[in-house]
């Protein structure tokens, strides 16, 4: 009876599960093409925004900082 | 995890079409493709006309992706929705199912030729290796590579149109709205949960301060 309850409750879990889409080498999804690459496993350019290469959090921090820098009020303040 | 998402301010676009020209000079798009387009409503009625700056949205549940035959979308890390141009066949499906007509076609010779789909790629490229020449022929530049933004947003002269996670976007979006007073009638928390009636005054999110907008229509 218990492992009843468990397997109802795994397969009513899968139900929530999100339909993967994402093109990355590991896990392809439906998609049929050639996987890509990652912004961040490139280098910067040398007169551009810097990050680490290879380093996704290095990367993403430099982009929030141009993403807020469309923020006029911010942009004035820094 | 980053989504990457385009936001137009309507009350701030003013037709320049500057961002249509940053991206088909960034991209030496072909004549005759426009990935992005400037939409105006109540043309030349004076205090009525709105325009916003119209591209691929980036959708989180992509129609284009899942009508396609060959199933040559996919969604990078970012939420960016991109497609590999050797597997497309132009059928043009996409174009039919996406709500805001952003699939192009190049139409080459006097029949209009359907060639392989075109759209914004959020500057992020496509499957080819980054900042290659083959990358660049086939989808353009790839901007998020170079760690920038699309050139559409970042030149944007009254930054009516953002570009970048949507959080951060949105964030931007919210505090404009809540310093101006209005602008969140045009879409937003009101249009999507308020009473949905225009000019009507959007209820304040729960646990949200209320906005200098709803206080003023308090008094």
């Amino acid at each position: 009876m218990r492992a009843l309850v468990l397997v109802a409750a795994v397969l009513a879990m899968a139900g929530c599960m999100e339909v993967e889409q994402t093109a990355t080498p590991s896990k392809l999804g439906k998609y049929q093409g050639k996987p890509d690459t990652m912004p961040w496993n490139n280098s910067p350019l040398a007169a551009g925004p810097q990050w680490k290469q290879g380093d996704r959090t290095s990367w993403e921090e430099q982009i929030k900082k141009r993403q807020l820098a469309q923020h006029e009020d911010r942009r004035i303040n820094q | 995890m980053a989504r990457m998402k385009f936001l137009c301010d309507a009350e701030r676009c003013i037709e320049c079409n500057g961002c249509v020209t940053a991206c088909k000079q960034e991209h030496e798009v072909p004549w005759g493709v426009n990935r992005r387009r400037v939409v105006t409503i109540n043309d030349g009625v004076i205090g009525a006309e709105k325009s916003i700056s119209v591209a691929c949205m980036h959708c989180s549940d992509a129609p284009c992706m899942a009508v396609c035959p060959v199933d040559c979308f996919y969604r990078t890390d970012d939420g960016v929705v991109l497609h590999d141009k050797d597997l497309c066949i132009g059928c043009g499906y996409c174009f039919y199912a996406c709500p805001f007509g952003a699939p192009q076609f190049p139409q080459a010779g006097a029949f209009g030729l359907r060639g392989k789909m075109d759209k914004c790629t959020f500057c992020a490229g496509g499957p080819e290796p980054d900042k290659s020449e083959a990358e660049f022929k086939k989808y353009g530049r790839n901007r998020l590579a170079e760690g920038k933004l699309p050139a559409c947003a970042e030149m944007c002269s009254t930054k009516a149109l953002l570009g970048g996670d949507g959080d951060v976007i949105a964030d931007i979006y919210r505090e404009r709205v809540t310093r101006r007073g209005k602008g969140s009638e045009v879409w937003g928390w009101g249009t999507a949960y308020g009473p949905g009636q225009k000019g009507a005054t959007p209820p304040a999110p729960a646990g949200a301060p209320a906005s200098p907008a709803v206080q003023k229509g308090k008094s």
